[in-house]
């Protein structure tokens, strides 16, 4: 339990690990569905090679599509795309990144199935039973003197245990087979070599021509994701405060009495983790009506920001610091140390003015 | 669990020994896939030894691959050989040890394959049991109306036509005893010729060229490092003040606004003197994308004395800074 808890939380260290660690459980998946799965041929000319072909394309295409549904950066592609122009160009650089870190991610569940199907080889001989030359693989009297149909009857036979069809059946039954796997075995040996020089090409080839470019879509289309998360957060805290003020003012209104908020906010050392908490008005940042926040929420889609932060901003909160904590007076900024509660309510005072 | 917390730890404490970490777990992976790979010879003449060398040497090749592709020295390495000149000189002896490194730690898996293939014996006996002459051994099965060749093809099979002789044992352990002779030489080979290396190589060396050549390639993998990590906080900061001006932005939309103080919302983790710092006055993405695109064709200085001489302003120190300006 302790081991499973260990890797959670590595896994969960950051984004890419995650996706790397439900990467690999949804390969380890796809083996151990494959060894889980019965697979059985029905021996009927009709129906092998479309059953064995299924069996093989099908769950690959199911996992890749699994892979999708599992990948939250989904949903952060599918908003970025969508999302109107506003004060923020769209990159179409980054897009194309982000799709494709999420194919490739997805890719590596459906080439497990199909290297561990290709490995086995029961697919292959289903599939291609009734295409042997048996002359060639060894002089088995059965097959001489019958019928072009009962000939692919008793090939497409070939692949099932169960019954004992004609006297050769056992011998053609291990010939067969150890020829269809090995065709089979190749086939998945190429294709995981195929896999693993494109995969190096790529790696290897890249930096040629564009790590510049790379390093900044890369760059971006981390933010855009971390973007999300901290708008998230900052909803939740949002409404969390918006609540306490809304309860607060309400009790307000039927007492009949005005209180201070103040009172509620935990100082310094007496509460809390470090004493840096700000009171539930400042964490408002001024959204206060239903209107307002709804307006937050829907240009958040329509019109997102542009990437610049306000230079005075900037200046203003570390000017504020240096000021605030050298000088000791009274100051624009809240930075929560303990000497300076008196400048906090002051602060809040004039805000709420 | 406290012994493996302390061997990943040892294992990540730097470079290196990362990527001999994943060295290693390369080569038990390769002993893993070729337990659990199900080895089925075709015992046919035409189709035999095509299939055993291609079992032999196909996935070597594809762990070499695997092996430069996981390592992580292979980006650093690209990235130093490829990047224009800009501020910083370029050294070759750093990128040749890199990809010297990088080469033999992608060839331990390989290696690894292919002494187990011979030591095992499996995949010799498939390939070469038609070349085994078969008047060495008594019981061969003449009755069967095959030829011999053909005979000798289904050596390694457990077929019918040898029944229980020991014919088909007898050429089966020749044929290992050779793969496994082939395969000790193998490594008696490549041992002797690491400790000779090993041995001979502080004569011909530059010892000290070399300690200044790891120095650097060490640096440039931590560097870059380093480079991913300040990026992700940055972004992270970044992140956070862009939301908390948007909402600031709404609020100014709908009343008039005063002479009023900025307001910032920091969560518990997020006021140290260091926040500021974090953005490191980059605060526009033109900057940013200016930032990138110099990290990669510009390359700053090997010069830290500017920042290094910088006096530093904390609450914990502030006191000594400030007297010390006074």
């Amino acid at each position: 339990m302790d081991k499973f808890r260990m890797m959670f939380q590595f896994l969960q260290s950051n984004q890419e690990s995650f996706m790397n660690g439900i990467c690999g459980i949804m390969a380890l998946a796809s083996a151990q569905m494959y060894s889980v799965f019965e697979f059985s041929c029905p021996c009927m000319p009709e129906y092998n090679y479309a059953y064995s072909m299924g069996l093989l394309f099908v769950p690959p295409v199911w996992f890749f599509l699994l892979g999708f549904v599992m990948n939250n950066n989904v949903s952060v592609l599918a908003e970025e795309w969508r999302r109107p122009t506003g004060s923020r160009h769209k990159d179409p650089t980054i897009l194309r990144y982000m799709f494709c870190s999420i194919t490739q991610r997805s890719l590596i569940a459906p080439a497990v199935w199909l290297s561990v199907t290709l490995m086995h080889g029961k697919s292959f001989l289903c599939a291609f039973s009734t295409s042997l030359d048996i002359d060639r693989l060894g002089n088995f009297s059965v097959f001489s003197g019958i019928s072009e149909l009962e000939r692919v009857k008793l090939l497409a036979r070939i692949p099932c245990e169960d019954e004992v069809y004609f006297e050769q059946h056992k011998e053609i039954r291990m010939v067969a087979t150890r020829y269809m796997k090995c065709i089979s075995q190749t086939c998945g040996w190429m294709l995981l070599l195929m896999m693993t020089f494109t995969a190096f090409l790529i790696r290897g080839i890249r930096p040629c021509f564009t790590q510049a470019a790379f390093l900044k879509t890369k760059y971006w289309s981390h933010y855009i994701d971390i973007e999300r998360k901290m708008f998230d957060e900052t909803c939740k805290e949002h409404a969390k405060s918006f609540a306490k003020v809304c309860i607060h003012q309400y009790f307000e209104s039927i007492s009949g009495e005005m209180r201070s908020i103040h009172h509620n906010r935990t100082y310094g050392s007496e509460d809390g983790e470090n004493g840096r908490e700000l009171g539930d008005e400042e964490k408002l940042m001024g959204i206060r009506a239903q209107e307002d926040m709804n307006k937050v929420l829907w240009n958040w889609h329509t019109s997102k920001p542009a990437l610049a932060l306000r230079k005075d901003k900037v200046d203003l909160q570390s000017n504020g610091t240096l000021k605030g904590y050298a000088n000791g007076e009274a100051n624009v900024l809240l930075n929560g140390h303990t000497s300076d509660v008196e400048k906090k309510e002051w602060a809040v005072y004039y805000s709420k003015v | 669990m406290e012994r493996l917390k302390l061997v990943l730890q040892y294992f990540q404490s730097n470079s290196e020994s990362i990527s001999n970490g994943i060295c290693i777990i390369l080569a038990l992976v390769s002993v893993k896939l070729y337990t659990s790979f199900d080895f089925n010879c075709p015992c046919l003449p035409q189709y035999n030894r095509l299939y055993s060398l291609g079992v032999m040497l196909v996935p070597p090749i594809i762990l070499f691959f695997l092996g430069m592709l996981v390592n992580r020295h292979t980006g650093v390495m690209m990235d130093e050989w490829l990047r224009p000149e800009g501020q910083r000189s370029k050294n070759p002896a750093v990128v040749k040890f890199l990809f010297s490194a990088m080469l033999q730690r992608a060839m331990l898996a390989p290696m690894v394959w292919i002494l187990v293939t011979l030591l095992d014996g499996k995949i010799l006996i498939c390939a070469f049991s038609v070349s085994v002459d078969p008047h060495l051994f008594s019981g061969f099965p003449n009755n069967t109306g095959l030829d011999v060749i053909k005979i000798m093809a289904m050596v390694p099979c457990k077929d019918n036509i040898f029944g229980h002789s020991s014919f088909r044992k007898a050429v089966t352990r020749y044929v290992r005893c050779y793969s496994q002779a082939v395969g000790w030489s193998i490594l008696l080979f490549f041992i002797v010729l690491g400790s000779l290396a090993r041995l001979i190589k502080p004569f011909f060396d530059d010892h000290a060229r070399f300690l200044q050549t790891r120095y650097w390639s060490n640096y440039l993998d931590v560097e870059q490092k380093m480079f991913d990590e300040t990026c992700v906080l940055h972004a992270r900061d970044f992140a956070r003040k862009c939301v908390v001006q948007f909402f600031e932005e709404m609020r100014e939309d709908s009343v008039p606004m005063l002479d009023r103080p900025y307001f910032s919302v920091s969560t518990k983790d997020d006021w140290d003197c260091e926040d500021e710092d974090r953005l490191h006055g980059v605060t526009r993405q033109e900057q940013m994308d200016k930032l990138l695109d110099k990290w990669f064709c510009s390359k700053p200085q090997l010069d830290v004395r500017r920042i290094a001489n910088r006096p530093r302003l904390c609450p914990g120190c502030s006191k000594r800074s400030l007297s010390s300006e006074v």
